[in-house]
């Protein structure tokens, strides 16, 4: 590797055989890659539009909060209490996909990369 | 605690100090003192190991998902936390619980989309990460400047919040007496941080962060309890002793954001991106051998901020019951008295001092958490890889960090005093609202968007950071009203609202997306590669030290 490429290297990232590059392309990474994200992007758009549009019934239609479901429980503290459960839901299985399906499939790859590391 | 947006209303009430009778100072600092004893004990043992940059910044990269996960707790928790949304909902009720919401939702962000890929990627900073694939000298700088001025806010208000605190729990009024207190909470600050490194102040947090929610919890049980165990008595008790019109307003959103729904909206979104983007919670995903403990941290982290938010939704409406909303007003220390004055209802001066001493040691957790990040970013990103291109020597780069911690004690001390008295609620917000616009556009571009280049990420950085700094200085919280910095007699006030995040956060993105689109110069294709590969796969991530 020549002195100006060195220098680009990231800070403790060393100058490696493998070609990333095509490595990419490999089906295998493509798979991983598009089941992680197909798994975490609607993921993360679901909660985000789920926690504004609460945010803003909360902010600008306080009366709707305001009707009582049981007890002293109106929507508002229902809906707020929904919050905590879709955070804790979606925790769970984010964490039960990925012991599943994108833990076994990374480290197989990264078995790979080891190996073709070495040669 | 001062550290809250929603605390901006309630100013100079630290000047009209009542004594509660049965407040005992030196009770509340034996207990303090007993918990100093202690974690010094733990920081000393922890310290013994470090020997190599790795062990400093990181603890080695030792520590396992559920010890991580109380650590992240306990960095997260700061007395704006416990103090501050406790008040908010002892008076203001829901919008007190609105607020703690935006708290938990955000750590989805840091679980889904940030943790694992960060860990993967990066060695000790933010900066390792967003500069991977760009330009190492501009973006690591740029990375620096925004760390630096969100641990700075951050910092800042937690110091000023010691000082007001210490009126509370200390009955110490003077501004003598709360600089000397600053002064003791910055002086052990950075002892624990020079003797523990990141080791020793994670051990710090753990201990704190599993003392505050046993104690909210037992708390939470005890007012649970005098209620029959059912929710729906308790709130009609506070209800009962409501003072608000309607009484049972204070179960419908309004009370405190009703006159400035916008405002709200604008401080949720920034709450919510900002988290993932803040610094020091950025370095806790480094601190564990791998992205799969990083994971299990930010898992153990959801629940135990979750439980304690739950927690604070008891103990709020039960201070409002138990102690009532105007009692709370009046007593020294204001909206934050809520939670003391509860722990002194259920269980005496005792109680009070166990929640006192908590509620300093917090402070001093979140102060020490926050150096050592600050510590850090200059040391490895300007020191190492700008000043000393990479080529410098790891030990040096090491004492560098040492001495950036005595220095960034002493300006906070400094900084801390100077701003006594002054209404510097909005810091933490500012703080969050820096993070969400400056770093979480850069950190998801660079994770996400083959296309990003350099100038994406230093515009996006550097505009983010000063169009939120910006609309502050000319937003009601520095001129314009009567509970502004400079007062209503001087207005300079043209944005209309507190919380910039609505306005800034789409133009970090959007700066972030023109930089890139605007880029005549061609990042390196192979970097790029390299990083998507080594973030989803954790091939050649940084390796947990041995000893």
């Amino acid at each position: 590797m020549t002195e100006s490429l060195q220098e680009k290297r990231p800070d403790g990232v060393l100058p490696s055989r493998i070609d990333y590059i095509a490595y990419e392309k490999t089906p295998k990474f493509i798979q991983l890659k598009k089941q992680r994200r197909g798994f975490v992007l609607p993921l993360a758009a679901f909660f985000f539009l789920w926690y504004f549009a609460f945010v803003i019934v909360a902010a600008y239609l306080p009366d709707v909060m305001a009707i009582p479901v049981f007890g002293k429980f109106n929507l508002g503290l229902v809906l707020g209490l929904g919050q905590f459960v879709t955070t804790f839901a979606i925790t769970m299985w984010y964490v039960s996909y990925s012991n599943r399906r994108l833990d076994p499939l990374g480290a197989e790859l990264r078995a790979e990369l080891e190996e073709m590391d070495k040669k | 605690m001062i550290a809250t947006s929603i605390l901006q209303s309630l100013p100079g009430r630290l000047a009209q100090a009542v004594e509660p009778a049965e407040n005992n100072p030196v009770l509340n600092i034996s207990i303090f003192l007993a918990f100093v004893a202690v974690t010094l004990i733990v920081v000393i043992r922890a310290g013994r190991n470090n020997k190599t940059a790795a062990d400093y910044y990181t603890g080695g990269r030792s520590f396992t998902g559920p010890q991580n996960g109380f650590a992240i707790a306990g960095d997260y928790l700061s007395a704006a936390s416990f103090l501050g949304i406790v008040g908010a909902i002892a008076v203001s009720g829901y919008d007190g619980f609105l607020y703690s919401l935006g708290f938990l939702v955000a750590w989805l962000v840091a679980l889904l989309l940030v943790a694992e890929l960060m860990r993967n990627t990066g060695k000790y900073t933010m900066a390792d990460v967003l500069s991977f694939r760009l330009r190492q000298g501009p973006v690591r700088v740029a990375a620096a400047t925004t760390t630096l001025a969100v641990c700075f806010f951050y910092l800042l208000a937690q110091m000023a919040g010691a000082g007001g605190l210490v009126s509370l729990l200390l009955g110490i009024n003077d501004k003598v007496g709360q600089s000397v207190v600053v002064t003791v909470v910055g002086g052990l600050m950075i002892m624990y941080v020079l003797i523990g490194g990141m080791k020793g102040t994670t051990w710090v947090q753990i201990i704190k962060a599993f003392l505050l929610i046993i104690g909210a919890g037992a708390m939470t049980v005890w007012v649970l309890a005098i209620n029959g165990f059912n929710f729906s008595a308790l709130l009609d008790s506070a209800i009962a002793v409501s003072t608000s019109v309607p009484a049972d307003a204070i179960l419908v959103p309004g009370l405190k954001y009703g006159e400035n729904p916008l405002d709200f909206v604008s401080l949720a979104i920034a709450l919510v991106l900002g988290t993932a983007g803040l610094p020091h919670v950025l370095m806790r995903f480094y601190t564990v051998p791998s992205a799969k403990e990083a994971r299990r941290s930010v898992v153990w982290a959801i629940w135990l901020i979750g439980a304690f938010y739950l927690f604070t939704l008891v103990l709020g409406f039960g201070a409002a019951a138990l102690v009532g909303a105007d009692v709370i007003l009046a007593a020294p220390g204001g909206v934050n008295s809520a939670a003391p004055l509860l722990s002194l209802a259920l269980g005496g001066p005792l109680l009070l001092g166990c929640s006192s001493a908590l509620a300093f040691a917090t402070i001093l957790a979140v102060v020490a958490g926050i150096t050592i990040t600050a510590a850090t970013s200059f040391a490895h990103d300007i020191y190492m890889s700008v000043i000393k291109k990479g080529k410098g020597d790891p030990d040096a780069e090491v004492k560098v960090a040492r001495r950036t911690v005595v220095i960034i004690g002493v300006l906070s001390i400094a900084g801390g005093i100077g701003v006594q008295g002054q209404n510097i609620a909005f810091l933490v917000a500012l703080a969050f609202a820096v993070a969400a616009s400056a770093n979480l556009p850069t950190i998801l571009y660079s994770l996400f968007w083959r296309g990003f280049t350099t100038r994406g990420a230093v515009w996006s950085m550097y505009g983010g950071l000063s169009v939120t700094v910006g609309l502050i200085i000319f937003s009601p919280v520095f001129s314009g009203t009567e509970t502004s910095m400079f007062g209503a007699g001087v207005d300079f006030a043209w944005f209309p609202l507190s919380n910039p995040g609505i306005i800034s956060i789409p133009i970090g993105f959007f700066l972030g997306w023109l930089g890139s689109v605007t880029s005549t110069r061609k990042e390196d294709p192979l970097l790029a590669a390299e990083m998507s590969v080594r973030s989803m796969t954790g091939f050649g991530a940084e390796k947990a030290v041995e000893h």
